[in-house]
């Protein structure tokens, strides 16, 4: 990112349309767009004040200094040594729980439209699925801690059978644990988002394949796999995002040993030992923004591929 | 169309902006009686104006402040019952940046804090980039040297040592030292109370054990060294400790600062035996301090606020809550301080020293720099 493009984000717009050359007419299209794009003004408002300024300051913190001046050291910090090891550590953990919870969550998701579709199956899965994926945070850290810690339910259960699972190096409280608990809620998001897709697929393209003299296997991978596999790696990529900005699960699981940039974030701008850091950690967030906008452009790109065939 | 949006997008943002430069222009409360700028009781004619001025105000805001956090729950009690103050308490388990964010970003308005408890860090800072109002609180003498500014910008408050709290019915042969904490019988049960380039009591804790193995006040890496051992043997778990992993008996022994560890003990009162003594071999203690905002909304109660908490009753309650108040060894002196709660103060033994700023700053650096490594 260039400093030009970070004062076209602080508001110095491009020239708007109504700077066109006059035109006879012009004004009134100009008035005409304006009444028509009226409705969208609450929906801007509130976007830009708890989206767009936040990114502002981020974007404009990140450059400067504790006395406002223009620098690129925090850029620099922000991707060196320690701080550039957790983005690579978080890009890792959110990349590993997105792929099994998404193979996971698709699988769960196939077997569950097999059901009956008003039937009571289906009915649980999809209300649990959409409690659990906005379960998180300190109460789910807890819930983890309680059955696989080192004392937790699970973990004495095993024990009791002869199991030592601690003894065996498993332990709750690395990124291993980390992991296992990110796809906890990992698996039903992707039941929610992924859902939809199959419900798409037509059963007449299955006849149709069928008539054809095509194999199950043939079915499967000339046409389901084609046609889901746009929504299969956009689904992915949400829950990348979805675990890459966790935080609160993180910090009470591992407190900070396994280094995640939103912990990272964290001790620098709300800490009580680190102080004057503050616009290293708006770097930081700068960078987090950056990688999620790739990801959601690449999201965005592969929606509409889907949207192709899964109307 | 993608162009378009992007210009709506700007122009969303410009407006923003705008709003939010424009917005928060309510004015505080008119400091035309130079209260603001009192340096001390006196300059305003004595307590008797000050707290006539503060009840004029009627209200005071404090940022913060946890009820069971060295007995600022009682604390805040006792100056509403006083003064007849309405007392407004903002974002209690907030850290010293939130403090000073809410300072510099609701200047102005009436319900920007008047009074903060700042990590001694965050006091300087504070004061170097000219928040907080310099006021001599009528026992400022008291204070001992070194443990306040000069021109009265920030003082110490209160503070603790680094302790070890264990559950009496869960470690049977309780750790006495920091060197302790390696014996394998703790496998699985020591803690901090968070991440140490967070939490200022996780912080100390690392400084201790940098002091117990070897380091010292410009040497905290023994200290990182030490948890990463800790956490090969496999005695340290990165949970944070607090009243609820200590009820569940996920953190059987924590190192914190002693005032919490004796709010651990009185909140869990019959269900958890919570026995905490301080380590001869990494004796580290440290202070919080006070300020008052330049732009403080209600300057007479704010400076009210400190003469409490400076008076024997304000520093008694300190001294309830297990932490030490600055006044603590004036007071000894002169037999005004609480002779049950003095007697409660768990026993430390030989010299207490602090390190200096520079010092700490530069552990800061180096702890920033090498615990997640060490740790990862």
């Amino acid at each position: 990112m260039t400093a030009e493009t970070v004062t076209a984000a602080a508001g110095v717009a491009p020239a708007a349309p109504a700077a066109a050359p006059v035109r006879p007419g012009s004004a009134r299209r100009v008035l005409s767009w304006v009444a028509g794009h009226l409705g969208l003004l609450p929906f801007l408002l509130y976007t830009g004040v708890f989206l767009g300024a936040p990114v502002v300051m981020v974007a404009v913190g990140a450059f400067q200094d504790n006395d406002g001046a223009f620098t690129t050291d925090n850029l620099t910090a922000a991707f060196a040594d320690q701080f550039g090891r957790s983005f690579a550590t978080s890009i890792e953990l959110s990349a590993l729980t997105a792929a099994a919870g998404a193979i996971l969550g698709a699988i769960l998701a196939n077997a569950v439209l097999g059901s009956k579709p008003d039937g009571l199956l289906r009915k649980v899965v999809s209300s649990a699925a959409g409690v659990l994926a906005n379960f998180g945070g300190v109460p789910l850290a807890f819930a983890f801690i309680a059955t696989l810690g080192s004392i937790g339910i699970v973990t004495k259960a095993l024990a009791g059978l002869g199991f030592d699972i601690y003894a065996g190096g498993f332990n709750l409280f690395t990124f291993t644990g980390l992991a296992i608990v990110y796809v906890y809620f990992q698996i039903p998001l992707m039941v929610i988002v992924f859902t939809p897709a199959l419900e798409g697929m037509r059963e007449q393209w299955r006849e149709a394949a069928a008539n054809l003299g095509a194999t199950r296997a043939q079915y499967f991978r000339l046409i389901a796999v084609p046609v889901l596999l746009p929504p299969f790696l956009a689904s992915t990529l949400l829950l990348f995002a979805n675990a890459f900005s966790a935080y609160a699960t993180a910090y009470a699981l591992t407190t900070g040993v396994v280094p995640l940039v939103p912990i990272q974030i964290g001790s620098l701008v709300s800490g009580n030992v680190v102080a004057d850091q503050q616009n290293l950690g708006k770097a930081l967030g700068l960078g987090m923004v950056v990688v999620v906008a790739l990801v959601m452009a690449i999201y965005a790109y592969l929606q509409k591929r889907a949207s192709r065939w899964l109307s | 169309m993608k162009r378009r949006f992007a210009a709506l997008a700007a122009v969303a943002a410009a407006g923003t902006l705008l709003l939010t430069a424009c917005g928060g222009g309510a004015s505080g409360s008119e400091q035309s009686s130079g209260v603001a700028t009192a340096k001390s009781a006196a300059d305003l004619g004595g307590m008797d104006k000050l707290v006539e001025a503060a009840k004029k105000e009627g209200e005071l805001n404090v940022i913060a402040l946890p009820h069971d956090w060295a007995n600022y729950g009682e604390i805040l009690d006792a100056f509403k019952k006083k003064y007849g103050l309405k007392v407004t308490e903002a974002n209690p388990e907030g850290s010293s940046q939130d403090e000073i964010n809410a300072v510099k970003q609701l200047k102005g308005q009436d319900r920007a804090p008047d009074v903060v408890d700042l990590g001694s860090a965050f006091a300087l800072s504070a004061a170097s980039d000219g928040l907080l109002a310099p006021y001599k609180v009528t026992t400022f003498d008291d204070i001992p040297a070194g443990q306040k500014a000069d021109d009265g910008s920030w003082f110490f408050d209160y503070g603790g040592f680094i302790s070890i709290g264990y559950d009496a019915s869960k470690v049977t042969d309780p750790p006495k030292t920091l060197a302790d904490l390696k014996k394998p019988e703790y496998k699985g049960k020591v803690a901090l109370n968070g991440d140490p380039t967070k939490a200022g009591a996780a912080f100390a804790g690392v400084y201790a054990a940098a002091l117990a193995n070897g380091g010292s006040f410009a040497d905290i890496k023994p200290g990182v060294q030490f948890f990463a051992d800790l956490k090969k043997s496999g005695n340290f778990i990165p949970v944070q400790s607090s009243a609820a992993t200590i009820e569940s008996g996920q953190t059987p022994i924590t190192l914190d600062w002693d005032y919490l560890q004796a709010g651990y003990a009185a909140k869990l009162k019959g269900k958890v035996d919570w026995k905490v003594t301080v380590p001869s071999d990494g004796i580290y203690s440290n202070f919080y301090a006070q300020g008052i905002s330049k732009t403080a909304p209600h300057p007479a109660a704010a400076r009210l606020w400190e003469e409490f908490l400076y008076s024997d009753e304000g520093q008694n309650l300190f001294l309830k809550g297990l932490s030490r108040p600055a006044r603590l060894p004036k007071m000894e002196a002169a037999g005004t301080a609480d002779k049950t709660a003095l007697a409660a103060l768990p026993k430390v033994e030989g010299d207490v020293k602090f390190p200096t700023d520079a010092q700490v700053n530069d552990a800061k650096k180096v702890l920033a720099d090498e615990w997640a490594k060490a740790l990862g």
